[in-house]
Protein backbone atom coordinates (compact mmCIF):
# COMPACT_ATOMS: atom_id res chain seq x y z
CA UNK A 1 0.00 0.00 0.00
CA UNK A 2 2.70 2.50 0.99
CA UNK A 3 4.71 1.18 -1.93
CA UNK A 4 1.89 2.02 -4.33
CA UNK A 5 1.54 5.51 -2.87
CA UNK A 6 5.24 6.14 -3.21
CA UNK A 7 5.53 4.80 -6.75
CA UNK A 8 2.16 5.89 -8.17
CA UNK A 9 1.46 9.02 -6.14
CA UNK A 10 -2.04 8.14 -4.95
CA UNK A 11 -4.10 5.29 -3.53
CA UNK A 12 -5.58 2.26 -5.33
CA UNK A 13 -9.06 3.80 -5.71
CA UNK A 14 -7.49 6.66 -7.68
CA UNK A 15 -5.75 4.21 -10.01
CA UNK A 16 -8.90 2.18 -10.70
CA UNK A 17 -11.09 5.27 -11.16
CA UNK A 18 -8.50 6.78 -13.52
CA UNK A 19 -8.36 3.64 -15.67
CA UNK A 20 -12.17 3.44 -15.87
CA UNK A 21 -12.44 7.14 -16.69
CA UNK A 22 -9.87 7.05 -19.48
CA UNK A 23 -11.41 3.85 -20.85
CA UNK A 24 -14.79 5.58 -21.26
CA UNK A 25 -13.17 8.69 -22.76
CA UNK A 26 -11.25 6.53 -25.24
CA UNK A 27 -14.44 4.64 -26.18
CA UNK A 28 -16.24 7.94 -26.82
CA UNK A 29 -13.32 9.19 -28.89
CA UNK A 30 -13.33 6.02 -31.02
CA UNK A 31 -17.03 6.55 -31.72
CA UNK A 32 -16.26 10.14 -32.73
CA UNK A 33 -13.32 9.04 -34.87
CA UNK A 34 -15.73 6.67 -36.62
CA UNK A 35 -18.07 9.53 -37.50
CA UNK A 36 -17.85 12.84 -39.31
CA UNK A 37 -14.81 15.11 -39.03
CA UNK A 38 -13.00 13.74 -35.95
CA UNK A 39 -10.21 16.28 -36.47
CA UNK A 40 -12.71 19.11 -36.18
CA UNK A 41 -13.95 17.55 -32.93
CA UNK A 42 -10.44 17.44 -31.47
CA UNK A 43 -9.68 20.98 -32.61
CA UNK A 44 -12.86 22.35 -31.03
CA UNK A 45 -12.26 20.36 -27.87
CA UNK A 46 -8.71 21.65 -27.47
CA UNK A 47 -9.67 25.05 -28.86
CA UNK A 48 -12.26 25.46 -26.09
CA UNK A 49 -9.51 25.04 -23.48
CA UNK A 50 -7.18 27.46 -25.26
CA UNK A 51 -9.98 30.01 -25.82
CA UNK A 52 -10.90 29.95 -22.14
CA UNK A 53 -7.57 29.46 -20.35
CA UNK A 54 -5.24 31.45 -22.58
CA UNK A 55 -7.57 34.08 -24.09
CA UNK A 56 -10.73 34.71 -22.05
CA UNK A 57 -9.15 34.30 -18.62
CA UNK A 58 -6.16 36.63 -19.21
CA UNK A 59 -8.44 39.14 -20.93
CA UNK A 60 -11.02 39.40 -18.16
CA UNK A 61 -8.26 39.32 -15.51
CA UNK A 62 -6.64 42.28 -17.25
CA UNK A 63 -9.95 44.15 -17.34
CA UNK A 64 -10.34 43.36 -13.64
CA UNK A 65 -6.87 44.70 -12.86
CA UNK A 66 -7.57 47.89 -14.82
CA UNK A 67 -10.86 48.37 -12.97
CA UNK A 68 -9.16 47.67 -9.64
CA UNK A 69 -6.37 50.14 -10.41
CA UNK A 70 -8.80 52.84 -11.47
CA UNK A 71 -10.83 52.22 -8.34
CA UNK A 72 -7.81 52.60 -6.09
CA UNK A 73 -6.80 55.79 -7.84
CA UNK A 74 -10.29 57.11 -7.17
CA UNK A 75 -9.93 57.07 -3.40
CA UNK A 76 -12.93 56.44 -1.17
CA UNK A 77 -15.45 57.10 -3.95
CA UNK A 78 -13.51 54.85 -6.32
CA UNK A 79 -13.46 52.08 -3.76
CA UNK A 80 -17.21 52.32 -3.29
CA UNK A 81 -17.86 52.40 -7.04
CA UNK A 82 -15.80 49.34 -8.07
CA UNK A 83 -18.41 46.64 -7.48
CA UNK A 84 -21.16 48.81 -8.90
CA UNK A 85 -19.29 48.69 -12.20
CA UNK A 86 -17.96 45.16 -12.28
CA UNK A 87 -21.10 43.36 -11.08
CA UNK A 88 -23.41 44.68 -13.83
CA UNK A 89 -20.54 44.28 -16.30
CA UNK A 90 -20.11 40.63 -15.27
CA UNK A 91 -23.84 39.90 -15.51
CA UNK A 92 -24.00 41.53 -18.93
CA UNK A 93 -20.95 39.50 -19.98
CA UNK A 94 -22.64 36.25 -18.89
CA UNK A 95 -25.63 37.03 -21.12
CA UNK A 96 -23.26 37.87 -23.98
CA UNK A 97 -21.19 34.70 -23.59
CA UNK A 98 -24.32 32.56 -23.85
CA UNK A 99 -26.23 34.43 -26.55
CA UNK A 100 -23.51 36.08 -28.65
CA UNK A 101 -24.33 34.15 -31.85
CA UNK A 102 -27.75 35.86 -31.79
CA UNK A 103 -26.48 39.20 -30.46
CA UNK A 104 -23.86 39.42 -33.22
CA UNK A 105 -26.25 37.91 -35.77
CA UNK A 106 -23.74 35.28 -36.96
CA UNK A 107 -26.44 32.61 -37.32
CA UNK A 108 -28.96 34.85 -39.11
CA UNK A 109 -29.40 32.65 -42.20
CA UNK A 110 -29.87 29.32 -40.41
CA UNK A 111 -32.02 30.88 -37.68
CA UNK A 112 -34.28 32.58 -40.24
CA UNK A 113 -34.67 29.27 -42.12
CA UNK A 114 -35.56 27.44 -38.94
CA UNK A 115 -37.81 29.92 -37.19
CA UNK A 116 -39.06 32.40 -39.78
CA UNK A 117 -37.69 35.10 -37.48
CA UNK A 118 -34.59 37.31 -37.54
CA UNK A 119 -31.72 37.69 -35.07
CA UNK A 120 -31.97 41.48 -35.54
CA UNK A 121 -33.73 42.28 -32.23
CA UNK A 122 -31.19 40.44 -30.07
CA UNK A 123 -28.41 43.07 -30.11
CA UNK A 124 -30.88 45.73 -29.01
CA UNK A 125 -32.35 43.49 -26.33
CA UNK A 126 -28.91 42.72 -24.90
CA UNK A 127 -27.97 46.40 -24.92
CA UNK A 128 -31.19 47.28 -23.08
CA UNK A 129 -30.54 44.48 -20.59
CA UNK A 130 -27.04 45.89 -20.06
CA UNK A 131 -28.47 49.39 -19.65
CA UNK A 132 -30.99 48.12 -17.09
CA UNK A 133 -28.28 46.32 -15.09
CA UNK A 134 -26.09 49.43 -14.94
CA UNK A 135 -29.08 51.66 -14.16
CA UNK A 136 -30.10 49.46 -11.23
CA UNK A 137 -26.50 49.37 -10.03
CA UNK A 138 -26.24 53.17 -10.30
CA UNK A 139 -29.47 53.58 -8.36
CA UNK A 140 -28.22 51.35 -5.54
CA UNK A 141 -24.89 53.19 -5.50
CA UNK A 142 -26.66 56.56 -5.33
CA UNK A 143 -28.75 55.39 -2.38
CA UNK A 144 -25.68 54.03 -0.61
CA UNK A 145 -23.70 57.21 -1.15
CA UNK A 146 -26.61 59.29 0.10
CA UNK A 147 -26.86 57.17 3.22
CA UNK A 148 -23.11 57.40 3.77
CA UNK A 149 -23.19 61.17 3.27
CA UNK A 150 -26.01 61.46 5.77
CA UNK A 151 -23.82 59.68 8.29
CA UNK A 152 -20.85 61.70 7.11
CA UNK A 153 -18.25 60.15 4.87
CA UNK A 154 -15.50 61.23 7.25
CA UNK A 155 -16.87 59.18 10.10
CA UNK A 156 -17.33 56.18 7.82
CA UNK A 157 -15.24 53.23 9.00
CA UNK A 158 -11.88 53.07 7.23
CA UNK A 159 -11.71 50.82 4.22
CA UNK A 160 -11.37 47.19 5.26
CA UNK A 161 -7.86 45.83 5.35
CA UNK A 162 -6.66 42.53 6.57
CA UNK A 163 -4.56 42.78 9.70
CA UNK A 164 -1.49 41.80 7.80
CA UNK B 1 17.79 40.71 -2.42
CA UNK B 2 16.04 37.62 -3.69
CA UNK B 3 17.66 34.23 -3.24
CA UNK B 4 19.58 32.86 -6.21
CA UNK B 5 17.28 30.83 -8.46
CA UNK B 6 18.16 27.18 -8.67
CA UNK B 7 17.09 24.22 -10.74
CA UNK B 8 13.49 23.20 -9.99
CA UNK B 9 12.28 26.69 -9.10
CA UNK B 10 9.14 27.69 -10.96
CA UNK B 11 9.69 30.11 -13.83
CA UNK B 12 8.46 33.65 -13.20
CA UNK B 13 4.83 34.55 -13.75
CA UNK B 14 1.77 32.39 -13.09
CA UNK B 15 3.90 29.36 -12.13
CA UNK B 16 4.87 31.19 -8.90
CA UNK B 17 2.41 30.92 -6.06
CA UNK B 18 2.64 34.63 -5.19
CA UNK B 19 1.38 35.52 -8.69
CA UNK B 20 -2.19 34.60 -7.65
CA UNK B 21 -3.47 37.29 -5.33
CA UNK B 22 -7.24 37.01 -5.06
CA UNK B 23 -8.08 36.55 -1.37
CA UNK B 24 -11.28 34.68 -2.25
CA UNK B 25 -9.71 31.68 -4.00
CA UNK B 26 -9.33 28.50 -2.02
CA UNK B 27 -10.74 25.04 -1.36
CA UNK B 28 -13.93 26.32 0.31
CA UNK B 29 -14.92 28.55 -2.63
CA UNK B 30 -14.14 25.80 -5.14
CA UNK B 31 -16.14 23.35 -3.02
CA UNK B 32 -19.18 25.63 -2.86
CA UNK B 33 -19.13 26.38 -6.59
CA UNK B 34 -18.62 22.71 -7.42
CA UNK B 35 -21.51 21.73 -5.15
CA UNK B 36 -23.76 24.26 -6.88
CA UNK B 37 -22.66 23.12 -10.32
CA UNK B 38 -23.03 19.38 -9.78
CA UNK B 39 -26.86 19.22 -9.50
CA UNK B 40 -27.19 21.27 -12.69
CA UNK B 41 -24.82 18.92 -14.52
CA UNK B 42 -26.74 15.89 -13.24
CA UNK B 43 -30.08 17.35 -14.42
CA UNK B 44 -28.55 18.31 -17.75
CA UNK B 45 -26.99 14.87 -18.28
CA UNK B 46 -30.05 12.85 -17.27
CA UNK B 47 -32.41 14.91 -19.43
CA UNK B 48 -29.94 14.72 -22.30
CA UNK B 49 -29.79 10.92 -22.19
CA UNK B 50 -33.60 10.88 -21.79
CA UNK B 51 -33.83 12.83 -25.03
CA UNK B 52 -31.74 10.16 -26.75
CA UNK B 53 -34.34 7.58 -25.64
CA UNK B 54 -37.25 9.82 -26.69
CA UNK B 55 -36.05 9.69 -30.31
CA UNK B 56 -36.57 5.90 -30.42
CA UNK B 57 -33.20 5.46 -32.14
CA UNK B 58 -33.82 1.72 -32.58
CA UNK B 59 -36.75 2.35 -34.99
CA UNK B 60 -36.40 2.98 -38.72
CA UNK B 61 -33.90 5.69 -39.58
CA UNK B 62 -34.50 7.57 -36.32
CA UNK B 63 -30.95 7.15 -35.00
CA UNK B 64 -28.95 10.38 -35.22
CA UNK B 65 -26.13 8.97 -33.16
CA UNK B 66 -24.76 5.93 -34.93
CA UNK B 67 -25.08 3.00 -32.49
CA UNK B 68 -21.42 2.45 -33.38
CA UNK B 69 -18.96 -0.28 -32.67
CA UNK B 70 -20.59 -1.76 -29.59
CA UNK B 71 -23.73 -2.49 -31.60
CA UNK B 72 -26.30 -1.81 -28.90
CA UNK B 73 -27.85 1.15 -27.19
CA UNK B 74 -27.36 1.79 -23.51
CA UNK B 75 -31.02 2.21 -22.65
CA UNK B 76 -33.71 -0.21 -21.68
CA UNK B 77 -37.04 1.58 -21.52
CA UNK B 78 -39.68 2.85 -23.93
CA UNK B 79 -40.32 6.59 -24.01
CA UNK B 80 -43.93 7.10 -22.89
CA UNK B 81 -46.66 9.35 -24.36
CA UNK B 82 -47.93 10.46 -20.93
CA UNK B 83 -47.82 13.02 -19.54
CA UNK B 84 -48.02 14.83 -22.88
CA UNK B 85 -45.70 17.57 -21.58
CA UNK B 86 -42.97 15.10 -20.55
CA UNK B 87 -40.55 15.98 -23.35
CA UNK B 88 -41.31 19.70 -22.96
CA UNK B 89 -40.31 19.31 -19.31
CA UNK B 90 -37.17 17.21 -19.78
CA UNK B 91 -35.82 19.15 -22.71
CA UNK B 92 -36.79 22.50 -21.17
CA UNK B 93 -34.83 21.47 -18.07
CA UNK B 94 -31.93 20.32 -20.27
CA UNK B 95 -31.51 23.74 -21.85
CA UNK B 96 -32.35 25.79 -18.73
CA UNK B 97 -29.92 23.84 -16.53
CA UNK B 98 -27.23 24.01 -19.21
CA UNK B 99 -27.57 27.77 -19.60
CA UNK B 100 -27.82 28.34 -15.83
CA UNK B 101 -24.61 26.32 -15.32
CA UNK B 102 -22.50 28.71 -17.42
CA UNK B 103 -21.83 31.45 -14.81
CA UNK B 104 -21.06 28.83 -12.15
CA UNK B 105 -18.82 26.87 -14.51
CA UNK B 106 -16.87 30.01 -15.45
CA UNK B 107 -16.53 30.98 -11.76
CA UNK B 108 -15.39 27.44 -10.95
CA UNK B 109 -12.75 27.61 -13.68
CA UNK B 110 -11.64 31.00 -12.35
CA UNK B 111 -11.32 29.59 -8.84
CA UNK B 112 -9.20 26.66 -10.06
CA UNK B 113 -7.04 28.55 -12.54
CA UNK B 114 -3.79 28.47 -10.46
CA UNK B 115 -3.89 24.67 -10.84
CA UNK B 116 -3.22 25.08 -14.57
CA UNK B 117 0.18 26.55 -13.69
CA UNK B 118 1.30 24.02 -11.09
CA UNK B 119 5.03 23.58 -10.63
CA UNK B 120 6.57 21.10 -11.14
CA UNK B 121 4.17 20.24 -13.95
CA UNK B 122 4.23 16.54 -13.12
CA UNK B 123 5.00 15.10 -9.70
CA UNK B 124 3.99 11.47 -10.15
CA UNK B 125 2.10 9.14 -12.46
CA UNK B 126 -1.10 9.80 -10.48
CA UNK B 127 -0.54 13.55 -10.77
CA UNK B 128 0.01 13.24 -14.51
CA UNK B 129 -3.25 11.29 -14.92
CA UNK B 130 -5.04 13.91 -12.78
CA UNK B 131 -3.84 16.70 -15.01
CA UNK B 132 -4.66 14.85 -18.24
CA UNK B 133 -8.11 14.15 -16.87
CA UNK B 134 -8.53 17.80 -15.87
CA UNK B 135 -7.78 18.77 -19.46
CA UNK B 136 -10.62 16.47 -20.53
CA UNK B 137 -12.84 17.88 -17.78
CA UNK B 138 -12.27 21.52 -18.72
CA UNK B 139 -12.32 20.87 -22.46
CA UNK B 140 -15.30 18.54 -22.11
CA UNK B 141 -17.37 20.94 -20.02
CA UNK B 142 -16.74 23.89 -22.35
CA UNK B 143 -17.25 21.71 -25.44
CA UNK B 144 -20.51 20.15 -24.30
CA UNK B 145 -22.06 23.32 -22.90
CA UNK B 146 -21.07 25.56 -25.77
CA UNK B 147 -21.90 23.16 -28.60
CA UNK B 148 -25.35 22.93 -26.99
CA UNK B 149 -25.64 26.70 -26.66
CA UNK B 150 -24.56 27.25 -30.27
CA UNK B 151 -26.95 24.55 -31.49
CA UNK B 152 -29.99 26.21 -29.92
CA UNK B 153 -28.94 29.35 -31.82
CA UNK B 154 -28.63 27.36 -35.06
CA UNK B 155 -24.93 28.25 -35.32
CA UNK B 156 -22.68 25.48 -36.62
CA UNK B 157 -19.17 26.84 -37.11
CA UNK B 158 -17.60 23.36 -37.12
CA UNK B 159 -17.12 20.38 -39.43
CA UNK B 160 -18.54 17.61 -37.24
CA UNK B 161 -22.19 16.76 -36.96
CA UNK B 162 -23.65 18.26 -33.80
CA UNK B 163 -25.63 15.48 -32.16
CA UNK B 164 -22.97 12.72 -32.07
CA UNK B 165 -20.28 15.22 -31.04
CA UNK B 166 -22.46 16.65 -28.24
CA UNK B 167 -23.43 13.12 -27.16
CA UNK B 168 -19.97 11.53 -27.13
CA UNK B 169 -18.41 14.77 -25.88
CA UNK B 170 -20.69 14.34 -22.86
CA UNK B 171 -19.22 10.85 -22.31
CA UNK B 172 -15.71 12.32 -22.21
CA UNK B 173 -16.84 15.14 -19.89
CA UNK B 174 -18.79 12.89 -17.51
CA UNK B 175 -16.03 10.26 -17.37
CA UNK B 176 -13.54 12.96 -16.36
CA UNK B 177 -16.10 14.40 -13.92
CA UNK B 178 -16.49 11.06 -12.12
CA UNK B 179 -12.72 10.82 -11.61
CA UNK B 180 -12.70 14.44 -10.45
CA UNK B 181 -15.42 13.63 -7.90
CA UNK B 182 -13.55 10.55 -6.63
CA UNK B 183 -10.53 12.77 -6.00
CA UNK B 184 -12.31 15.91 -4.78
CA UNK B 185 -15.27 14.78 -2.70
CA UNK B 186 -12.99 14.17 0.33
CA UNK B 187 -11.48 17.65 -0.18
CA UNK B 188 -14.97 19.19 -0.34
CA UNK B 189 -16.12 17.36 2.78
CA UNK B 190 -12.99 18.38 4.70
CA UNK B 191 -13.38 21.99 3.63
CA UNK B 192 -17.05 22.10 4.62
CA UNK B 193 -16.23 20.40 7.94
CA UNK B 194 -13.48 22.90 8.72
CA UNK B 195 -15.15 26.10 7.54
CA UNK B 196 -18.87 25.24 7.40
CA UNK B 197 -20.93 24.91 4.25
CA UNK B 198 -22.30 28.44 4.21
CA UNK B 199 -20.66 30.01 7.28
CA UNK B 200 -18.11 31.97 5.17
CA UNK B 201 -21.07 33.67 3.47
CA UNK B 202 -21.88 35.47 6.71
CA UNK B 203 -18.69 37.53 6.56
CA UNK B 204 -19.06 41.02 5.15
CA UNK B 205 -16.19 42.69 3.32
CA UNK B 206 -14.52 43.90 6.51
CA UNK B 207 -14.42 40.34 7.83
CA UNK B 208 -13.40 38.59 4.61
CA UNK B 209 -10.18 36.69 5.30
CA UNK B 210 -8.19 34.54 2.86
CA UNK B 211 -8.23 30.79 3.35
CA UNK B 212 -4.99 29.43 4.89
CA UNK B 213 -2.40 28.90 2.13
CA UNK B 214 -1.88 25.15 2.48
CA UNK B 215 0.66 23.72 0.02
CA UNK B 216 -1.53 21.86 -2.46
CA UNK B 217 -4.46 24.30 -2.62
CA UNK B 218 -5.46 27.37 -4.62
CA UNK B 219 -5.55 29.56 -1.49
CA UNK B 220 -3.24 32.56 -2.13
CA UNK B 221 0.25 32.79 -0.57
CA UNK B 222 0.32 36.58 -0.83
CA UNK B 223 -3.30 37.70 -0.92
CA UNK B 224 -4.36 41.20 -1.91
CA UNK B 225 -6.88 43.07 0.23
CA UNK B 226 -10.39 41.91 -0.63
CA UNK B 227 -12.57 44.16 -2.75
CA UNK B 228 -15.58 41.87 -2.59
CA UNK B 229 -16.88 39.55 0.09
CA UNK B 230 -17.42 35.86 -0.59
CA UNK B 231 -21.15 36.38 -0.34
CA UNK B 232 -20.86 39.26 -2.81
CA UNK B 233 -19.13 36.96 -5.29
CA UNK B 234 -21.51 34.05 -4.71
CA UNK B 235 -24.56 36.34 -4.96
CA UNK B 236 -23.28 37.78 -8.24
CA UNK B 237 -22.68 34.35 -9.75
CA UNK B 238 -26.04 33.16 -8.41
CA UNK B 239 -27.80 36.19 -9.89
CA UNK B 240 -26.13 35.51 -13.25
CA UNK B 241 -27.20 31.88 -13.16
CA UNK B 242 -30.76 32.64 -12.07
CA UNK B 243 -31.08 35.51 -14.53
CA UNK B 244 -29.96 33.34 -17.45
CA UNK B 245 -32.39 30.63 -16.31
CA UNK B 246 -35.28 33.12 -16.22
CA UNK B 247 -34.60 34.54 -19.67
CA UNK B 248 -34.46 31.00 -21.05
CA UNK B 249 -37.32 29.41 -19.10
CA UNK B 250 -40.07 31.52 -20.64
CA UNK B 251 -39.71 29.79 -24.01
CA UNK B 252 -40.46 26.44 -22.33
CA UNK B 253 -43.11 27.51 -19.85
CA UNK B 254 -44.92 29.83 -22.21
CA UNK B 255 -47.76 32.16 -21.27
CA UNK B 256 -46.76 35.64 -20.10
CA UNK B 257 -43.29 34.33 -19.17
CA UNK B 258 -42.48 33.94 -22.88
CA UNK B 259 -42.18 37.73 -23.10
CA UNK B 260 -39.47 37.62 -20.42
CA UNK B 261 -37.38 35.18 -22.46
CA UNK B 262 -35.85 38.10 -24.33
CA UNK B 263 -32.63 36.36 -25.43
CA UNK B 264 -34.02 32.83 -25.95
CA UNK B 265 -34.48 31.50 -29.51
CA UNK B 266 -38.30 31.32 -29.30
CA UNK B 267 -38.87 33.91 -26.58
CA UNK B 268 -40.23 37.41 -26.79
CA UNK B 269 -43.64 38.49 -28.04
CA UNK B 270 -45.52 36.55 -30.73
CA UNK B 271 -48.55 37.53 -32.82
CA UNK B 272 -52.03 36.62 -31.63
CA UNK B 273 -53.32 34.77 -34.73
CA UNK B 274 -54.20 31.04 -34.53
CA UNK B 275 -51.02 30.10 -36.45
CA UNK B 276 -48.74 32.62 -34.70
CA UNK B 277 -46.66 30.27 -32.62
CA UNK B 278 -43.07 29.06 -32.85
CA UNK B 279 -41.86 27.29 -35.98
CA UNK B 280 -38.93 24.88 -36.20
CA UNK B 281 -38.54 24.74 -39.98
CA UNK B 282 -40.28 27.06 -42.42
CA UNK B 283 -41.99 25.78 -45.58
CA UNK B 284 -39.57 27.91 -47.58
CA UNK B 285 -36.54 26.34 -45.89
CA UNK B 286 -37.98 22.86 -46.49
CA UNK B 287 -38.53 23.87 -50.15
CA UNK B 288 -42.20 22.84 -50.17
CA UNK B 289 -43.69 23.79 -53.57
CA UNK B 290 -47.20 25.26 -53.73
CA UNK B 291 -48.30 22.72 -56.35
CA UNK B 292 -47.41 19.81 -54.04
CA UNK B 293 -49.87 21.01 -51.41
CA UNK B 294 -52.81 22.18 -53.57
CA UNK B 295 -56.06 20.22 -54.09
CA UNK B 296 -54.10 17.49 -55.93
CA UNK B 297 -52.32 16.46 -52.68
CA UNK B 298 -53.03 12.88 -51.59
CA UNK B 299 -51.96 11.11 -48.43
CA UNK B 300 -50.71 7.58 -49.06
CA UNK B 301 -51.41 5.19 -46.20
CA UNK B 302 -49.68 1.82 -46.52
CA UNK B 303 -50.41 -1.27 -44.48
CA UNK B 304 -51.76 -4.65 -45.53
CA UNK B 305 -53.87 -2.48 -47.85
CA UNK B 306 -52.75 0.76 -49.44
CA UNK B 307 -55.11 3.72 -49.66
CA UNK B 308 -54.93 7.27 -50.92
CA UNK B 309 -56.84 10.01 -49.18
CA UNK B 310 -57.46 13.61 -50.20
CA UNK B 311 -57.65 16.34 -47.58
CA UNK B 312 -61.44 16.33 -48.02
CA UNK B 313 -61.47 12.55 -47.35
CA UNK B 314 -59.51 13.12 -44.16
CA UNK B 315 -61.78 15.96 -43.04
CA UNK B 316 -64.78 13.68 -43.63
CA UNK B 317 -63.40 11.15 -41.11
CA UNK B 318 -64.14 11.45 -37.38
CA UNK B 319 -62.08 14.38 -36.08
CA UNK B 320 -60.41 14.60 -32.68
CA UNK B 321 -59.21 17.76 -30.98
CA UNK B 322 -56.28 17.56 -28.54
CA UNK B 323 -54.29 20.17 -26.68
CA UNK B 324 -50.67 19.08 -27.13
CA UNK B 325 -47.25 20.71 -27.02
CA UNK B 326 -44.65 20.84 -29.73
CA UNK B 327 -41.50 20.46 -27.67
CA UNK B 328 -38.21 21.12 -29.44
CA UNK B 329 -34.91 19.50 -28.54
CA UNK B 330 -33.63 23.10 -28.47
CA UNK B 331 -35.62 23.68 -25.29
CA UNK B 332 -38.65 25.66 -26.43
CA UNK B 333 -42.20 24.41 -26.47
CA UNK B 334 -45.64 25.66 -27.37
CA UNK B 335 -48.99 24.03 -26.57
CA UNK B 336 -51.77 24.38 -29.14
CA UNK B 337 -55.16 22.87 -29.86
CA UNK B 338 -54.85 20.45 -32.79
CA UNK B 339 -57.70 18.89 -34.79
CA UNK B 340 -57.36 15.90 -37.10
CA UNK B 341 -57.60 12.15 -37.52
CA UNK B 342 -56.17 9.83 -34.83
CA UNK B 343 -53.24 7.86 -36.25
CA UNK B 344 -54.73 4.62 -34.99
CA UNK B 345 -57.86 5.24 -37.12
CA UNK B 346 -55.61 5.52 -40.18
CA UNK B 347 -53.83 2.33 -39.10
CA UNK B 348 -57.18 0.54 -38.86
CA UNK B 349 -58.16 1.86 -42.28
CA UNK B 350 -55.03 0.30 -43.77
CA UNK B 351 -55.72 -2.95 -41.93
CA UNK B 352 -52.59 -2.64 -39.77
CA UNK B 353 -52.23 -4.63 -36.56
CA UNK B 354 -52.25 -2.94 -33.19
CA UNK B 355 -48.49 -3.37 -32.62
CA UNK B 356 -47.59 -1.67 -35.91
CA UNK B 357 -45.06 1.14 -35.96
CA UNK B 358 -45.57 4.04 -38.37
CA UNK B 359 -42.97 5.58 -40.64
CA UNK B 360 -44.15 9.05 -41.58
CA UNK B 361 -42.57 10.70 -44.59
CA UNK B 362 -42.71 14.37 -45.52
CA UNK B 363 -43.04 16.05 -48.90
CA UNK B 364 -39.72 17.65 -48.00
CA UNK B 365 -37.15 16.17 -50.39
CA UNK B 366 -33.87 16.86 -48.59
CA UNK B 367 -32.58 17.60 -45.14
CA UNK B 368 -32.73 16.02 -41.73
CA UNK B 369 -35.96 14.78 -40.14
CA UNK B 370 -37.86 14.51 -43.43
CA UNK B 371 -39.12 11.16 -42.06
CA UNK B 372 -39.62 9.68 -38.62
CA UNK B 373 -40.72 6.30 -37.30
CA UNK B 374 -43.22 6.35 -34.44
CA UNK B 375 -43.41 3.49 -31.94
CA UNK B 376 -46.43 1.18 -31.59
CA UNK B 377 -47.25 2.91 -28.31
CA UNK B 378 -47.14 6.34 -29.95
CA UNK B 379 -49.41 5.18 -32.80
CA UNK B 380 -51.86 3.52 -30.40
CA UNK B 381 -52.27 6.61 -28.18
CA UNK B 382 -55.68 8.08 -29.10
CA UNK B 383 -54.24 11.61 -28.77
CA UNK B 384 -51.69 11.02 -31.56
CA UNK B 385 -53.12 12.83 -34.58
CA UNK B 386 -52.61 13.51 -38.20
CA UNK B 387 -53.56 17.15 -37.62
CA UNK B 388 -55.30 19.15 -40.34
CA UNK B 389 -56.24 22.19 -38.32
CA UNK B 390 -54.87 24.14 -35.37
CA UNK B 391 -56.78 26.48 -33.04
CA UNK B 392 -59.87 26.16 -35.23
CA UNK B 393 -58.28 27.08 -38.57
CA UNK B 394 -56.33 25.27 -41.29
CA UNK B 395 -52.63 24.73 -40.60
CA UNK B 396 -50.45 27.46 -42.08
CA UNK B 397 -47.76 26.41 -44.58
CA UNK B 398 -45.04 26.80 -41.91
CA UNK B 399 -46.97 24.53 -39.54
CA UNK B 400 -47.25 21.74 -42.09
CA UNK B 401 -50.29 22.31 -44.36
CA UNK B 402 -51.96 20.16 -45.66
CA UNK B 403 -51.36 17.75 -42.75
CA UNK B 404 -48.86 17.14 -39.97
CA UNK B 405 -48.32 14.64 -37.20
CA UNK B 406 -48.65 15.58 -33.54
CA UNK B 407 -47.77 12.98 -30.90
CA UNK B 408 -47.88 13.53 -27.12
CA UNK B 409 -44.45 13.77 -25.45
CA UNK B 410 -42.56 13.14 -28.71
CA UNK B 411 -39.54 15.26 -29.68
CA UNK B 412 -40.71 18.15 -31.89
CA UNK B 413 -39.01 16.94 -35.08
CA UNK B 414 -40.88 13.62 -34.90
CA UNK B 415 -44.10 15.56 -35.49
CA UNK B 416 -43.51 15.38 -39.25
CA UNK B 417 -44.91 18.29 -41.29
CA UNK B 418 -46.24 18.33 -44.90
CA UNK B 419 -46.96 14.60 -44.60
CA UNK B 420 -46.82 12.64 -47.87
CA UNK B 421 -47.19 9.07 -46.64
CA UNK B 422 -47.57 6.88 -43.58
CA UNK B 423 -46.32 3.28 -43.60
CA UNK B 424 -47.70 0.97 -40.93
CA UNK B 425 -45.43 -2.03 -40.46
CA UNK B 426 -44.97 -4.61 -37.74
CA UNK B 427 -41.37 -4.29 -36.56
Amino acid sequence: MEGLRARYGAGPLHLLAAIASFAVATYAFLEIADGTAPLSFVLWFAGAVVAHDLLAFPLYSLLGLIAGGASQAGGELGRRTLNHVRIPALLSAFAFVVWFPFILGVSEATYADASGRSTDPYLGRWLLLTAALFAISALVLALRLRRARARGLATDPPSPRNPR
Amino acid sequence: MSPRPHFGDPPPGPFRRDFWRSPLRGPWLASLLGSALLPLIVICALTGFASHVAYYPELGDNAIVDPGGIGFDLYFFDWPTSPSWLYALTQGLHVISGVAAIPILLAKLWSAMPKLFEWPPVRSLAHMLDRASLALLVGGSLFVFFTGIFNVQNWYPWGFSFVPAHYYGAFVFLAALVLHLVIKVPVVLRSFRERGVIAPLRDDLAHTEPEPPAEDTTAPHSPAAPTMSRRGLVATIGAGSLGLAVIAAGQSIGGPLRRLAILAPRGGATGSGPNDFAVNKTAAAAQIRDRWVDASWRLTVRGPTTIELSRADLLAMTQSTESLPIACVEGWSTTQSWTGVPLRDLAALAGAESEAVATVESLQRFGSFRAATLSAGQVADPRSLLALRVNGVDLSPDHGFPARVIVPAAPGVHNTKWVASIDFTVA
